[in-house]
């Protein structure tokens, strides 16, 4: 029996569930020091001095840094990968502590390093740092006006470049369009928000650093970190242990990590910097922060003929690791899964004051689907048409993928209408209709919302992104090791990190499968560049299609050498030899046959029989380049309701049908799915980082960033369809993003359903209550409804978050 | 996430802790359960030098009917009055107070001691018309609900007074609903509203109470709804019509997710289905 | 540095004593010193409920109790809630069906879970996503966390 395509329970759970996991933040290394960050209180501001001397002379305090006393220690500043020929970035130094200026709110001015966390926790609040405050810009269009402040006066401009790309008529699509609707979105900014906050602990030993991070990218980040800190990459080593999620937030080289490498350097001793969820909402890079005015030209009997976009993406104060390249991450899918024959896209980025934007779960995909269902959606009402129809329609259909997009993109494989019937199998829409217009009635408000989808992933064909592509100056193949012991186990290095997704489940049952070996017994290792191949990590969807696709590679190349041993051993040919059930045996004489243990005992220590001109030792190597991304795509449906009197909505049905090709492991699957869907509820109804109109950040805490917990959510009804990709040898498509991808679509959707009758026609997320009831409001004749953008919002006189209450300093008090 | 330091004291009697609070002044702070206290100083937005712990203190935890009245130690936890649920709306309120594990340690005298108009229970003190009695230096005082909040976190308890108990007239009769407007289900009131009803034997609104969270600095009594309402009819248009009166006089802040005017408007609308509620019941 | 305090708890079934700083949150006597690191930090606001771990046999957020709150109490945290070896029912439950991905929330969420069944042993669906509301996931979408309580309730796992 094969593994693969069985729900197989976890390898990584038996540590987990009894407390025995292994994160960043359980390091405790001797003579282990912490480090606090100072931080600006400020969100533009010279800084006109920096008083350390109070701290320093606190119990416990080791050192305390500026800026200006870390200087020499950078060889480079924080970087910056994404160069688009012919295309300018402007790209300000970002280094780890600010000198001279500080341009939001958390940027780090000095470090303070103690033997105790509450040491240097104590010693932090000793610095005292004076600010002389500059003008402040948050709202992203604003930014862009004339007399706007300037966040970087060295450009003479907030903007930061403009990036273009357009395939087929547009221009001839408008001047001959029969309906043509426009429509401006905004996809606001969030927050990544893993549970495990950030982490990093520094080792030196003799010459050899050692950066112990809760990061998703351990290869990328010693390229880099080496690089910044101005020494040889085999004098670097990092590790990401177990890591508690990432969704993006840790998709990044921060300043932390460079901070945490120069310090243990500088003093000789292991150095521990912990997050706070502060911290996090301050200064882990934060996602979307997106405005996009949207086009579509169609003819009056539904036939789509152009999509432009023009997005305007809201970057923050600096360019981190991918900030501007993010917003652009969504073009190749940015006519969705339909057949446009000219879009037109272009993207400006802009600098504010605000903490930088990059990937979070989705990054740019989810900006994508959202304008595109959306105003499908609007122009069907504009067509008078149902707009799952207006949908169909307009799909690529099955029989024409390969399907090369206007953009040039080629979509590998897909059954659009295939997982629209599977939805509508699944969801009863006449008997929803019926039902709703029942509770309609009673003044009940219910609405239902469709997303179809398709996503772009497994990253990546490394010449299609890389330097001469789109510009990225990296690749994006994968690696792989396979070892077999002795004794017939295996080993796998895989140059993916994964941090919550399961592929040490997922991955051992394909190694398993090739090699003929229980993925009980087959370890799956990451995560430390001191192990294996160099990798590129883990982002993007691409662990499954991309890593999982160089482990089977390798996985055959030692499965192929198997057979060749087994085949000087049983006296047979290598092509008669064939793996079944476990054993390789010779075609047609099930009584010859080896185990994987005996073979590998064999190659281990070789029998005279073995022929001298096959190598000892079991162990291959693949690297594995992919010539396409891959296109999962599904069909969402989510029912809401929505409380007219208040303005509350809540989720009462999920259903989801989602193809990603075979499935590995079902039940991965179907966890990765809810997870997404979850994500994309909390954006769509409760999640955004907001500042006020000074730059100060609103939402610094989970009591005003609002997580959905488990009672905003419903049970969800997963569904799959399983469509191959032609992109790789076990067809298999990511996972890890569509949910998030489809989802905020499908909600807003359902949100705007259930108020049609209410005549509200539009409103951006998040739809929070008094949103929704100010839309109500507006459309009922009373009041201007909520405002489009809430960055740069006036707050009261306790700027209570979202709770209500929160922290906020007690004046007086008795017993608590 | 860390504290400023402080000193820890554990008194053994009531007259000792609140010598230790005389004693070390405005800086000295009690601590009880620690859920409104210690996430405050976890974010260094209250530092005080001294903690005097009232967990050795006997006495505190009772929750007991006397005569017409509930009698409820200090140090009752949500969770106790949770699982009380012969309290009333006191144990419908406290069992949406925030999440079981906060439950598990916030106590009714840390919460009406705290002062914050968007928590559940001082709310439903004020619209039970209870009272509690506070031990300082000269003794132990009765402080009625209608006197005990006075600003936003500011009560009438001296600084080296502690709360002992609560008390709550029993609701025999009386119908109730308690309807708290949140985001999510953890999350503080945006809007609650407590309402009480005592129906006569005709079914006509012999008396009623409605107490407001969050609807200002301090907890308020939603008065005018509850004179549009008393001695009249129950049935759905008077309460509904006695509801728009909910929000008359207050002036609650605006925040992030909930302008003044949407807070008046949630007062309104929770008014009447705490009402509906409290009168069907 | 503030004052410090001599404290006594007993740890999953054990006796330990420290000399504590008066500020030490539990949660972090409990990782730091004694090294019981399944207990994890993931907010500042007792919102997140990763620090969970039971107190006189009732739920607690450990991020929220000082440790000298703790003194002559009875703590049980994700490493003693089963007996050594073995897996507490709701342990397996999650492993069964999948109610954790990257791990960081699960042993909060399993001691929320174990309070909320001891409170009721047969909860509904809708009982458990109100009783796990302390505690934050990112990953699962709850869905599998659910079924995991849902299964652990009806003795489907074998303990």
């Amino acid at each position: 029996m094969t593994s693969v395509g069985q729900a197989l329970k976890r390898k990584e759970d038996p540590r987990m569930i009894t407390g025995r996991g292994y994160y960043t933040e359980d390091i405790q290394l001797p003579g282990m020091l912490y480090a606090v960050i100072v931080r600006s209180p400020e969100a533009h501001a010279t800084i006109t001095s920096i008083d350390t001397s109070a701290a320093k002379e606190r119990d416990g305090v080791v050192a305390v840094y500026t800026g200006e006393d870390l200087a020499g220690d950078f060889a480079g500043p924080l970087p910056m990968v994404w160069a688009p020929p012919g295309v300018e970035i402007n790209t300000p130094e970002h280094w780890p502590l600010k000198r001279g200026e500080v341009k939001h709110v958390g940027d780090p001015v000095a470090v303070v390093v103690a033997t105790s966390r509450t040491a240097a926790f104590d010693a932090a609040d000793d610095v005292i740092v004076d600010y002389d405050p500059k003008p402040v810009v948050v709202d992203p269009e604003q930014a862009l006006e004339d007399g706007s402040p300037l966040v970087w006066d060295s450009f003479g401009t907030n903007k930061t470049h403009e990036w273009a790309v357009a395939g087929g008529d547009f221009e001839a699509a408008e001047a001959e369009a029969e309906v043509t609707v426009e429509a401006r979105y905004v996809n606001h900014r969030t927050s990544g928000a893993p549970i495990e906050p950030r982490c990093s602990v520094a080792e030196a030993r003799a010459e050899k650093l050692t950066l112990y991070s809760t990061t998703q990218i351990p290869h990328i980040a010693r390229f880099v970190l080496s690089g910044m800190l101005g020494i040889a990459e085999d004098k670097l080593r990092v590790v990401a242990p177990d890591v508690g999620g990432g969704f993006g937030a840790k998709l990044q080289v921060y300043a932390e990590e460079a901070l945490v490498l120069a310090l243990a350097k500088r003093l000789g001793r292991p150095v521990k910097w912990t997050e706070t969820r502060s911290e996090h909402m301050t200064t882990s890079h934060h996602g979307r922060d997106q405005i996009s005015y949207v086009t579509l030209t169609a003819k009056r009997d539904g036939t789509v003929t152009g999509c432009r976009a023009r997005i305007i993406a809201d970057l923050g104060a600096y360019q981190q690791l991918l900030t501007p390249f993010i917003p652009t991450l969504g073009f190749p899918v940015m006519g969705g899964c339909y057949a446009i024959p000219s879009i037109d896209l272009h993207f400006t980025g802009v600098f504010t004051n605000k903490m930088p934007t990059d990937a979070i779960r989705g990054a740019g995909r989810p900006e994508a689907t959202y304008w595109i269902e959306l105003t499908m959606d609007k122009l069907a009402r504009e067509l008078g048409m149902d707009p799952l129809e207006l949908r169909r329609k307009n799909f690529v259909r099955k029989e024409q993928f390969p399907f090369e997009t206007a953009l040039g993109i080629v979509y590998d494989s897909g059954d659009y209408h295939g997982s629209l019937d599977r939805l509508l199998e699944n969801f009863d829409l006449d008997e929803f209709r019926s039902e709703q217009a029942g509770l309609r009635e009673q003044g009940i408000h219910r609405g239902v919302g469709f997303s179809t989808y398709v996503e772009v992933c497994g990253l990546a064909p490394s010449r299609a992104v890389g330097p001469q592509g789109v510009g990225l100056q990296a690749a994006f193949y994968e690696s792989a090791n396979v070892r077999v012991t002795p004794t017939g186990s295996a080993i796998v290095y895989s140059g993916i990190s994964p941090h919550g997704q399961g592929l040490d489940t997922s991955f051992a049952q394909i190694a398993g499968d090739i090699l003929g070996i229980d993925p009980q017994n087959v370890e799956i290792l990451h995560g430390d560049t001191d192990q294996g191949a160099w990798g590129w990590d883990t982002y993007g969807s691409r662990s499954l299609s991309v890593g999982g696709e160089a482990l089977a590679r390798a996985a055959r190349k030692v499965q192929d050498k198997a057979k060749r041993i087994c085949a000087a051993l049983l006296e047979a040919a290598p092509e008669d030899i064939e793996l079944t059930d476990g054993k390789y045996q010779v075609k047609g004489s099930p009584d010859k046959s080896m185990t994987m243990a005996e073979i590998s005992g064999a190659a281990h220590i070789p029998p005279a029989e073995l022929p001298a001109d096959i190598e000892p030792g079991l162990e291959e190597s693949s690297f594995y380049d992919p010539e396409n991304f891959v296109f999962p795509f599904g069909a969402h449906a989510c029912v809401v309701d929505v409380d007219a009197e208040t303005g509350k909505v809540s989720v009462v049905r999920y259903v989801a049908v989602d193809d990603c090709g075979p499935a590995i492991n079902p039940m991965l699957i179907d966890g990765q799915v809810h997870g997404g869907i979850t994500h994309a509820i909390g954006q769509a109804l409760y999640e955004q980082v907001v500042y006020d109109e000074d730059g100060q950040l609103v939402t610094g805490t989970f009591v005003d960033y609002a997580l959905p917990t488990a009672a905003e959510v419903p049970g969800f009804e997963t569904d799959r369809t399983e469509t191959p990709s032609p992109t790789n040898s076990l067809g298999v498509k990511g996972i890890g993003e569509a949910g998030t991808i489809a989802a905020t679509p499908a909600v807003t959707a359902a949100v705007m359903d259930a108020l049609q009758p209410l005549g509200v026609l539009w409103l951006d997320m998040p739809l929070t209550p008094v949103r929704v009831y100010e839309a109500i409001q507006a459309a009922q004749g009373n009041g201007a409804g909520p405002p489009s953008s809430q960055q740069g919002v006036r707050l009261d006189e306790h700027g209570r978050g979202s709770a209500g209450s929160g922290p906020t300093a007690p004046d007086e008090g008795g017993a608590s | 996430m860390i504290t400023a330091p402080f000193d820890y004291e554990t008194p053994e009697t009531l007259d000792e802790a609140v010598r230790m609070l005389h004693e070390n002044g405005e800086d000295a702070k009690l601590l009880a359960g620690g859920h409104s206290l210690l996430p405050l100083m976890k974010l260094r937005l209250a530092a005080p030098t001294l903690l005097v712990d009232l967990r050795l203190v006997p006495g505190l935890h009772h929750i007991q009917r006397e005569n017409g009245s509930w009698r409820i130690g200090a140090l009752a936890r949500h969770a106790d009055l949770q699982d009380t649920p012969e309290l009333g709306v006191a144990s419908a309120a406290a069992k949406q107070i925030a999440d079981q594990q906060v439950r598990n340690r916030g106590t009714i005298g840390g919460s009406l001691a705290h002062g914050d108009p968007a928590s559940d229970l001082p709310a439903v003190l004020v619209a039970l018309e209870g009272e509690v009695s506070a031990q300082g230096r000269n003794g132990l005082r009765t402080i009625p609900a209608g006197e005990l909040f006075q600003d936003y976190l500011t009560t009438a308890l001296a600084h080296d007074e502690v709360i002992t108990e609560v008390r709550l007239p029993a609701t025999d009769g009386w119908g109730y609903g308690y309807e708290k407007f949140t985001r999510r289900a953890e999350d503080w009131a945006m809007v609650g509203v407590c309402a009480l009803v005592k129906k006569g034997a005709d079914g006509s609104c012999e008396d009623v109470r409605v107490g407001l969270t969050n609807m200002g600095s301090t907890p308020l009594r939603a008065t005018a709804a509850e004179q549009a309402l008393r001695g009249g009819s129950l049935d759905g248009d008077s309460i509904a019509s006695a509801a728009e009166h909910a929000a008359e006089g207050t002036d609650p802040p605006g925040d992030l997710n909930a302008t003044p005017d949407y807070k008046r408007h949630l007062a309104r609308v929770l008014t009447r289905r705490a009402l509906v509620a409290a009168a069907q019941a | 540095m503030g004052a410090t305090v001599r404290i006594c708890v007993t740890v999953n079934g054990e006796r330990r004593e420290s000399e504590v700083e008066a500020r030490t949150l539990l949660v972090y006597w409990l990782r730091e010193e004694l090294g019981l690191t399944g207990t994890h930090v993931g907010c500042d606001t007792t919102n997140c409920g990763a620090c969970t771990v039971h107190m006189n046999g009732e739920s607690v957020k450990s991020c929220t109790v000082l440790a000298a709150q703790a003194d002559g109490a009875e703590v049980t945290t994700i490493e003693g809630l089963a007996p050594e070896g073995g897996l507490h029912p709701l342990q397996d439950a999650f492993w069964e069906k999948h109610g954790l991905q990257c791990g960081f929330c699960t042993p909060g969420m399993i001691m929320a879970a174990a309070d909320l069944l001891q409170r009721n042993p047969n909860p509904t669906d809708d009982e458990i996503r109100h009783g796990l509301e302390g505690n934050l996931c990112r990953c699962t979408g709850y869905h599998n966390i659910v079924k995991a309580v849902k299964a652990a309730a009806a003795n489907e796992v074998p303990a």
